[in-house]
């Protein structure tokens, strides 16, 4: 299926995405179906391409192909020159590779010393006994009780922001002495950020003039003016299966009955069989072999999610999630375009030799303070596990893992530091002054929400609604914009304050806040 | 004023006896509980408390004083009080049992059997020890099936033990000796049987009810509001047969959860009910949630219908009730309960705020300040649910006539604007001129 195109980068693109899908389950499936297909009374021998091709149109397994494909397209970053290193699709700018490089040292460095202190292996094959109590215990697992004291969280989100403030360009002196113009905040890197007339127009579906969930479904606007159809749509697209059409949907967000659905289709997450012995096979490495950072997890979940007020009922299931997400080494594919690289381990006593090393955890991916929040949300959605693991797995790999690894990605945690900082500058300079002024920079608030994806700030309901959007735009960029819009929303109280304290008493409780309407004034009703 | 039948006639503070539903200077309250109740009657602008002996307008009396006294206390018209002095038809397990059993039977008389089957949402009780025979009858016909007994007046999950075996009853029966509370003089205690729900409906592998509030304004003709916030309370503990003697799984009210070793207070257990709607929509779809809501407004009238021949209907009197629901796997909501004094003392932050809202438009609709029509369908964060008759959702006020596409006026689990709604109900009224 090469076609010869002049634009290399576009034939590059299709050569890439065909390599990857010739190894997956929907490619034997398509075969199947095709050779299935050969018994057909509608299939002729002399038309046989047309033929099959019609069939698969019509029996719906094109629309699968195309939603894979697309899946593909919103995942990998589009192909660099051919003659560039792996690591450029990692992460172009080498200071950035450098500094990801040195913060994952310090991470594995933390992680190694708890070990060590604790006298704990990282891994360790469970006595039999123990491996029928756990899977006796399997859907309670919340109810053990393990002496977690010793623990403490490899890092914590607060860590991670002193490392991004220190961050610079070697390559870049702009020569400027420092004042009122220059960037005053935390984050002191030249990446290119979106001003809010190109953020009107990326985000235009968050308009004034197009109907939203969260806004023209509140019980003052009659039904039929928007929400009624806009579920109508909603049903359709489910029905056409159309996982490009659903993105564009969810711009304007899910209705609540039909939001798992969509998801599932945008994410191209379908729960086939195989998906579910893939989880299986998790579950038993689980139950098989102990990780150190299960601890870490379970000492995460109990901080975090157990004590808010309506993630707790999930903790559960939140085990059942983060304990095989661990051991899950297909996560490993999203480091090609991740500018993390995931730690590597050796086998005891064999330091440095590589036939005997391993990526630790099987999944590359430590858990720091607060991990578990991402999970949560999925659990209003999503009740069987393996289709809520999946999920989670899949949100991971497109969009959580740039929350917390340095890079310059727009959607990079770099990238939304500098647009929630500029934006604030920009449109509320007086507010960012004062707050600077009394040692209260805005980020040291803001750092929190948007690393955790605003889990656990928000009300589930306005939460939900926001990762819509972030589904829908496939960008994370929401985030730093919805920070600037709490920050104007509260600004008067802000301009009072004179402690850091008092700042981070006005913006304690975001429950009370409504997503949609505070994005739409900020954006689109205030002026530039 | 209210008083004692043997005081003067004419109140003490000189105050003219004005019309009943004048706007009064000052309205004279007494307040029983030292909860958020008291927080919000001192806090209503006009309302002032008044000692032990004063007179008041307003009483949030609790129900050993209403045993005692509300006989022989003289009320003025527009004197207000919180409880009706025979509430415990509704309230008291075996009571409401007699009550719901006789009225399933005269709607079967009027209007055949599948109507009848709309008061099936409660599980099947028997009254002990004067229905033994008939239990102990049902228990051999369904071998196997967990049983739980309640002492018929105590609440907060007090003496409440499950069994499967009728030897467990016997020997209970025998000793005369309580599961626990020695200290409590009651001798002869009544108990009712009722069949547990052995298969409820769980969130996180955990068992929840909900409660719901409905405040009743008069029983003749019946007149009951529902309100839009509520909340569900989950055990702490993951949901299994298995272990029936451990009280903190099956026993989902909050009193029981305290003292349960692994509670944790800052948890609060307690999902709003807004949210447990969305949950619910989100997994089944919005059809299924309103069949299933629709069903609970049903449980909420069958069961003031069954006592409204019952109850004193004093016009001095309002009620405040909690309801107490299940859902089982199959989403069919059951009535466990119904509290004439629902507690007001909040376990959390964000439950205080919903008691407050609660009672503050409680008191709104009890408007002793005389501001209100009579024809409103919505206070607040209330609306109006049965008004001698359904009330339709669809625009205009009480006196509207019903038409073909009827939906109910309810809105349990909605967003609770009740701020905004207040404000535009009270500002034309303040400029009228009231005769």
């Amino acid at each position: 299926m090469m076609m010869l195109e002049q634009d290399t980068g576009l034939s590059l693109a299709i050569a890439q995405i065909v390599q990857r899908l010739k190894g997956s389950s929907l490619h034997s499936q398509l075969e199947r179906q095709a050779r299935g297909s050969l018994h057909k009374p509608e299939i002729k021998l002399d038309s046989l391409k047309e033929d099959i091709k019609e069939f698969l149109k019509t029996s719906g397994w094109e629309k699968r192909l195309q939603n894979a494909v697309y899946s593909e397209l919103n995942v990998f970053p589009s192909p660099c020159h051919p003659a560039a290193p792996p690591e450029h699709m990692k992460e172009p700018l080498v200071y950035m590779r450098k500094a990801q490089g040195s913060w994952e040292k310090r991470i594995l460095k933390s992680l190694n010393s708890m070990c060590t202190e604790l006298s704990i292996p990282l891994a360790r094959k469970r006595p039999i006994g123990e491996q029928k109590e756990l899977l006796n215990k399997w859907n309670e697992m919340g109810t053990d009780e393990p002496d977690l004291s010793l623990f403490r969280p490899v890092y914590a989100p607060k860590d991670f922001l002193e490392v991004l403030m220190n961050l610079r360009n070697p390559n870049y002196e702009n020569g400027d002495q420092p004042s009122f113009r220059n960037h005053l905040g935390l984050i002191q890197v030249p990446l290119k950020v979106k001003d809010i007339p190109e953020l009107r127009d990326y985000f235009s579906e968050l308009g004034l003039n197009t109907g939203q969930l969260g806004i023209d479904d509140s019980t003052q606007v009659p039904p039929e003016l928007f929400e009624n159809e806009h579920v109508r749509v909603g049903q359709t697209v489910l029905t056409e299966q159309d996982s490009a059409a659903a993105q564009q949907y969810v711009r304007q967000g899910c209705p609540t009955a039909l939001r798992a659905e969509l998801w599932a289709l945008i994410l191209n997450i379908s729960n086939q069989p195989e998906d579910i012995l893939y989880y299986e096979q998790l579950k038993s490495n689980v139950i098989q072999h102990d990780l150190l950072v299960d601890s870490l997890i379970y000492k995460d979940v109990k901080l975090t999610a157990s004590n808010d007020d309506y993630y707790f009922v999930f903790e559960d299931y939140l085990y059942q999630v983060l304990l095989c997400f661990s051991r899950d080494t297909s996560v490993l594919e999203h480091f090609s375009y991740s500018s993390a690289t995931p730690p590597k381990s050796y086998i005891r006593g064999k330091l440095g030799l590589e036939e005997y090393a391993v990526f630790y955890p099987p999944n590359g991916v430590i858990p720091f303070h607060g991990f578990s929040m991402y999970v949560a949300p999925l659990c209003f959605l999503y009740h069987e596990p393996s289709k809520l693991y999946q999920i989670f797995r899949e949100m991971y790999v497109r969009f959580f893992f740039r929350l917390h690894s340095i890079s310059s990605h727009p959607s990079g945690i770099v990238s939304l530091c500098l647009l929630f900082e500029t934006l604030l500058q920009t449109h509320l300079p007086q507010l960012f002054y004062h707050l600077r002024e009394i040692g209260a920079q805005p980020l040291r608030i803001s750092f929190k929400w948007m690393v955790r994806a605003f889990s656990g700030y928000l009300a589930t309901d306005q939460l939900l609604l926001l990762w819509d959007r972030i589904l829908g735009y496939n960008s994370l960029e929401i985030l730093a914009v919805l920070a600037a819009a709490v920050f104007a929303f509260r600004a008067v109280n802000l301009m009072e304050v004179t402690s850091l304290a008092a700042a981070e008493a006005v913006l304690a409780d975001l429950s009370t806040l409504k997503v949609m309407p505070l994005l739409q004034i900020f954006l689109f009703a205030t002026v530039t | 004023m209210a008083k004692n039948k043997n005081a003067g006639h004419k109140g003490s503070y000189g105050y003219q006896k004005l019309k009943e539903r004048e706007p009064r200077a000052c309205i004279r309250f007494k307040c029983a509980l030292t909860n958020t109740i008291l927080d919000i009657l001192r806090r209503r602008p006009g309302w002032v408390e008044v000692k032990e002996e004063g007179e008041w307008d307003f009483y949030w009396c609790d129900v050993s004083w209403l045993r005692e006294n509300f006989d022989h206390t003289y009320m003025d018209e527009h004197v207000r009080i919180c409880h009706f002095r025979n509430h415990y038809e509704l309230t008291r397990k075996n009571c409401i049992v007699k009550n719901l059993k006789r009225f399933r039977k005269q709607i079967e008389r009027e209007a055949g059997k599948l109507e009848a089957t709309k008061c099936d949402f409660f599980p099947k009780t028997f009254e002990m020890p004067s229905e033994y025979h008939l239990f102990v009858e049902e228990f051999r016909k369904n071998p196997g099936i967990t049983w739980i007994m309640k002492p018929v007046a105590r609440s907060q999950g007090r003496g409440i033990f499950l069994f499967r075996k009728l030897k467990d009853v016997i020997d209970w029966r025998k000793d005369g000796i309580r599961s626990d509370d020695q200290k409590d003089e009651t001798q002869v205690e009544n108990y009712v049987a009722q069949c547990y729900i052995e298969n409820p409906y769980l969130i996180g592998g955990r068992k929840f009810d909900l409660r719901v509030y409905v405040l009743v304004m008069s029983y003749i003709p019946l007149k009951a509001w529902l309100y839009r916030d509520g909340f569900a309370r989950f055990s702490n503990t993951r949901f299994t047969l298995s272990s029936i003697d451990d009280h903190y799984v099956h026993l989902t009210n909050v009193a029981v959860q305290k003292t349960a070793p692994d509670y944790d207070p800052e948890k609060g257990c307690k999902w709003m009910i807004q949210r447990f709607r969305q949950y619910m929509t989100a997994k089944h779809g919005a059809e299924v949630v309103e069949t299933l809501f629709a069903e609970m407004d049903n449980i909420f009238i069958k069961s003031l219908q069954s006592v409204q021949k019952v109850i004193i209907s004093d016009k001095h009197c309002f009620e405040l009730y909690g309801y107490d629901i299940l859902i089982d796997q199959d989403l069919k909501p059951w009535l466990l309960e119904v509290n004439a004094s629902p507690s007001l003392t909040a376990s959390s932050q964000e439950d205080y705020e919903l008691k407050c809202r609660l009672l503050k438009d409680t008191l709104h609709i009890v408007d002793m300040e005389g501001r209100l029509t009579g024809k409103e369908k919505r206070i607040g964060g209330f609306d109006l649910m049965w008004n001698d008759g359904p009330v339709s959702r669809a625009e205009g006020n009480v006196d509207t006539p019903v038409n073909e596409s009827f939906m109910a006026n309810t809105h349990l689990g909605y967003n609770n604007d009740r701020k905004k709604q207040l404000k535009q109900l009270f500002k034309p009224l303040h400029t009228q001129q009231k005769v």
